[in-house]
């Protein structure tokens, strides 16, 4: 597409849907925008927030980058660093469980695919609890669903608002019942702490589905997603094999999930921010 | 068989041995054919049983909520519809009377022939379903009638209008009703339970599974089509997560075993009914009176417990 280079004013956008068409399936370059095949370097791209600046594309954001996108400068603390999954089942696959533990740890330098720690927004206190897509796809198995609780039970007794950030595939295979289990559990901690009169704001990033939908993202007080994102309880494919039906092509999406009443509004990454501090005025009453 | 699993195996007898199993259990002409159950639950569950329970739990000829129903409930009256949508017929409800108390019931239903398990969608339920149990679990906790739920499905029904209607969000708030009601609540996993739309209707003060009953995160089947990359693998993704019954004990996630009758709850209906009664029954007698407060307490102190981490 390089003879384009000189005509960026002409839409090209039926050129460049073909494009994102061709390519499903072999392996793209991670800065490589899916939606209109624009390259950014790593740089450039941190600095857009990873927001594709040419078609609004959001690319995945880990768990630390989104905490630095959100917070002030500086102020995250974070706890429960000392948590690590146990294998009561010794789980194996075609590998055994601890070993995609500790290949997970070692890639993504976390204890497991969530990061939880009070900070500021815009000067509002607030305790943050925010998925790592990257480690075992976000699933949430013992530690998560421990490290969600403590959240809440922070938050409570703090009188300071949760704010969560979720990309989960869903539940946790490899621990088995006990995975199911963590939804039970992180229900329970949303609705101790709003018995306490405490507050969740749910961000839903993508993907978040299965486990993760079907427990405490979905019993947030207020609902946030961002645009395109996947928020589904069944994943495309297994809906598609199931019952052979034809997926809308927004099946799924923020965008549908916003039209069909499950959240209050999509929020752009850039705008997310801003967002959150002025959910965290209204719910602490700030004058 | 190495040290190793001999420890293993001996640690799992003791904890096993340690548990009111077939707690409430009064019949005493069956005491010896339930002294027999006790030590084919106690034997190392190998894969090969894994499998058999699995196979068991789908067997066409089980019981279903509504062969319960019939046999364990007088004065059954089924309330349909979730007072917005429609009639989801994979969940059933209604209310009726339980050694003489009014209890509300919740149950996953399937068919038996080709017709009557389209009509109940192979006892998967849509959102609709859901929101039919929770309206029906807030008038059990308004009028202070115990819950009982039976619950065997293989999942939430995963279809485009499914998720249209908030399939993830309605699973979500049937648990944390369940969490909020002030009434005791038992649950059995009689079949299936399958993953998130068997813990809607499974987060109570009591959850049992029946002997050949299975509870799992997910169907074998998906657990291998992801991990094993083939579907076929079903029998050893099985074997790797363990959904029977005495393992979920073991992991502290079900608080007790309904015995089934020898070979099966299928090979005789009245007496797998008789059985489910009896410890359904005892499991109410310890609950009912309990203050409401306290019930709540204790069943979120329950699943805050749940997991296993270092």
């Amino acid at each position: 597409m390089a003879h384009m280079a000189a005509t960026d004013r002409i839409d090209v956008s039926i050129e460049h849907k073909r494009a994102a068409a061709d390519d499903q399936g072999a392996k793209q370059h991670p800065n490589t925008c899916p939606g209109c095949g624009s390259h950014y370097r790593d740089d450039e791209i941190a600095q857009y927030l990873r927001v594709c600046p040419q078609c609004g594309h959001h690319f995945p954001v880990r768990g630390l980058e989104r905490i630095a996108q959100l917070a002030d400068e500086g102020s995250f603390v974070e706890d429960e660093t000392g948590l690590r999954s146990a294998d009561p089942l010794q789980f194996f696959d075609l590998r055994p469980y601890v070993e995609r533990l500790a290949e997970a740890e070692v890639s993504t330098g976390l204890g497991d695919a969530m990061i939880t720690g009070t900070a500021t927004i815009e000067s509002l206190g607030c305790r943050l609890a925010v998925m790592d897509f990257s480690f075992m796809g976000g699933s949430m198995g013992s530690v998560v669903g421990e490290k969600f609780t403590r959240a809440c039970e922070a938050s409570a007794a703090d009188h300071v608002p949760l704010v969560s950030v979720s990309a989960s595939g869903g539940a946790r295979m490899q621990e088995g019942i006990l995975a199911l289990m963590q939804l039970p559990k992180t229900v329970c901690a949303v609705e101790e702490l709003h018995d306490a009169g405490g507050v969740l704001i749910s961000v839903i990033a993508h993907p978040t589905t299965g486990g993760l939908l079907a427990s405490f993202v979905s019993l947030g007080d207020v609902l946030l997603a961002e645009p395109g994102a996947l928020m589904s309880f069944a994943g495309p494919r297994v809906v598609a094999q199931t019952t052979r039906e034809k997926l809308p092509d927004d099946f799924g999406l923020s965008e549908s999930n916003l039209r069909f009443g499950h959240i209050d509004a999509i929020v752009p990454r850039p705008e997310l921010r801003p967002t959150l501090a002025c959910l965290l005025r209204l719910f602490g009453g700030v004058r | 068989m190495t040290t190793e699993a001999e420890l293993g195996l001996r640690d799992r007898l003791a904890k096993l041995s340690g548990v009111k199993l077939l707690r409430g259990t009064k019949l005493s002409a069956e005491l010896e054919r339930l002294q027999r159950q006790l030590e084919r639950l106690r034997a190392d569950t190998s894969d090969e049983e894994i499998w058999k329970r699995v196979e068991l739990a789908r067997h066409q000829e089980r019981p279903y909520t509504l062969d319960y129903v019939e046999r364990i409930l007088d004065d059954f009256f089924e309330l349909h519809g979730d007072r917005s949508r429609l009639d989801d017929q994979a969940l059933v409800a209604g209310l009726g009377r339980l050694d003489g108390r009014t209890v509300a019931l919740i149950g996953h239903q399937k068919g038996r022939d080709i017709k009557e398990r389209t009509k109940r969608n192979f006892g998967m339920a849509y959102p609709e379903g859901y929101r039919k149990a929770m309206r029906v679990m807030q008038m059990a906790d308004r009028h202070g009638f115990p819950l009982l739920t039976l619950v065997d499905t293989p999942g939430a029904y995963p279809g485009v209008a499914a998720e249209q209607h908030g399939q993830g969000g309605a699973i979500a708030r049937s648990q944390a009703v369940m969490v909020r009601l002030g009434v005791p609540t038992v649950s059995v996993v009689i079949g299936e339970g399958g993953s998130g739309g068997a813990v809607a209707v499974a987060v109570a003060d009591r959850v049992l599974m029946q002997e050949n009953a299975i509870y799992s995160v997910i169907s074998p089947e998906g657990c291998a089509a992801i991990l094993w990359r083939d579907a076929s693998q079903a029998k050893k993704a099985a074997a790797a997560f363990k959904p029977d019954a005495a393992h979920c004990l073991e992991l502290g996630v079900i608080d007790g075993i309904v015995p089934e009758p020898e070979g099966g709850a299928h090979t005789d209906h009245d007496d797998a009914a008789a059985l489910l009664r009896e410890v359904v029954v005892s499991h109410l007698d310890e609950l009912v009176g309990i203050p409401s407060e306290d019930l709540r307490r204790a069943r979120r102190a329950k699943f805050r417990a749940m997991g296993v981490f270092a």
